[in-house]
């Protein structure tokens, strides 16, 4: 399987690749550049805390999101590559969702932007299938032996999201203060939401 | 594009300052290199224009995953971004738009520039 091409630096292979692609007008430096940026800057975790704060305000809203994610998400303008079948999993005092990709890397872009470096390791791949209490007690959380924990594998269809409990005492954030709250590891179900 | 500088960006915001626990990165910046951004972004463009499929390119990034996976047991020399390098050349081959050949000749031209010439990456401003 490996060629003489893949023993070079990949950054050459990267330009080679790109330059024969434009020059035989196959792709176009404007689009490559448009990606990088809109996944560098625009798209990420943010969209899906708006989405997470909408859920907590709005019981309607909280609803058709569980019901079918990926409409209800695009209600709020966050659509694209990765999110044509988003499945939202609500999170509760006794059940505990976790999203893994335990082939290569599926995670839900529109949402949570390019998944972190962790969740591409091959180690939580493979090790949060198997003994899912450990590999959370490891990003510092501690779930009582009580609560279910449900681990996620993405198809090639689904894309997961994490819908995390609403913290005590937040009754009087609006909205956007809730959002601020949402981290990316609480919408893969690594971590839970920590009231203000 | 929104204003990397003023967006609501909350959710990278509370992971760089939250608790460093193994395996986790936190603060990390989505790509490492601006080659990992260039492969993600050709394999975009190529999918954009309806060149490839992205189910046939899913599935070379799980076959050439779990390939490095079952010949590197430890898991040291990890790189999640030359996998999908590897899978995309393949992918590209495989639907005959540029050769491997192609490929290995063009980047040697590219390794052979006088020192000094901006690289990949660096050259591309628009």
């Amino acid at each position: 399987m490996t060629s003489a091409a893949e023993l070079l630096d990949p950054a050459l292979r990267v330009e080679a690749l790109a330059s024969l692609l434009t020059e035989r007008g196959l792709i176009d430096e404007t689009t490559i550049d448009t990606f990088i940026k809109t996944y560098e800057q625009s798209v990420g975790p943010m969209n899906g805390a708006k989405v997470v704060a909408r859920a907590w305000t709005d019981a309607e809203y909280r609803i058709r999101l569980l019901a079918e994610g990926t409409p209800a998400i695009a209600e709020l303008g966050f659509k694209g590559p990765q999110g044509e079948h988003i499945v939202v999993l609500e999170n509760t005092p006794t059940v505990h969702n976790v999203v893994v990709c335990t082939l290569c890397s599926c995670y839900p872009w529109p949402v949570l932007g390019l998944p972190p470096s962790w969740y591409k390791d091959p180690a939580y791949r493979s090790r949060v299938v198997r003994e899912p209490r450990q590999v959370l007690r490891e990003f510092g959380l501690d779930l009582d032996d009580h609560v279910e924990i449900r681990v996620h594998d993405s198809s090639s269809e689904v894309r997961y999201m994490v819908l995390p409990e609403r913290p005590a005492g937040t009754e009087n954030l609006s909205e956007e203060d809730l959002a601020a709250l949402v981290t990316r590891d609480a919408m893969v179900g690594v971590a839970k939401v920590a009231a203000p | 594009m929104s204003d990397p500088g003023t967006h609501p960006d909350r959710g990278y915001l509370l992971d760089a300052s939250g608790p460093a626990a193994p395996p986790r990165d936190n603060g990390e910046l989505v790509f490492a290199a601006p080659w990992e951004s260039r492969a993600f972004g050709v394999a975009l463009a190529l999918h954009d224009s309806g060149r490839i499929e992205w189910e046939d390119f899913r599935q070379a990034l799980i076959a050439d995953i779990g390939e490095w996976e079952a010949t590197h047991p430890s898991g040291e020399g990890w790189s999640y971004y030359e996998c999908w390098l590897r899978s995309l050349e393949r992918v590209v081959s495989g639907q005959g738009l540029v050769g491997s050949d192609d490929v290995r000749a063009r980047a040697a031209v590219l390794a052979a520039r006088p020192a000094g010439h901006d690289h990949g990456e660096a050259g591309h401003h628009h």
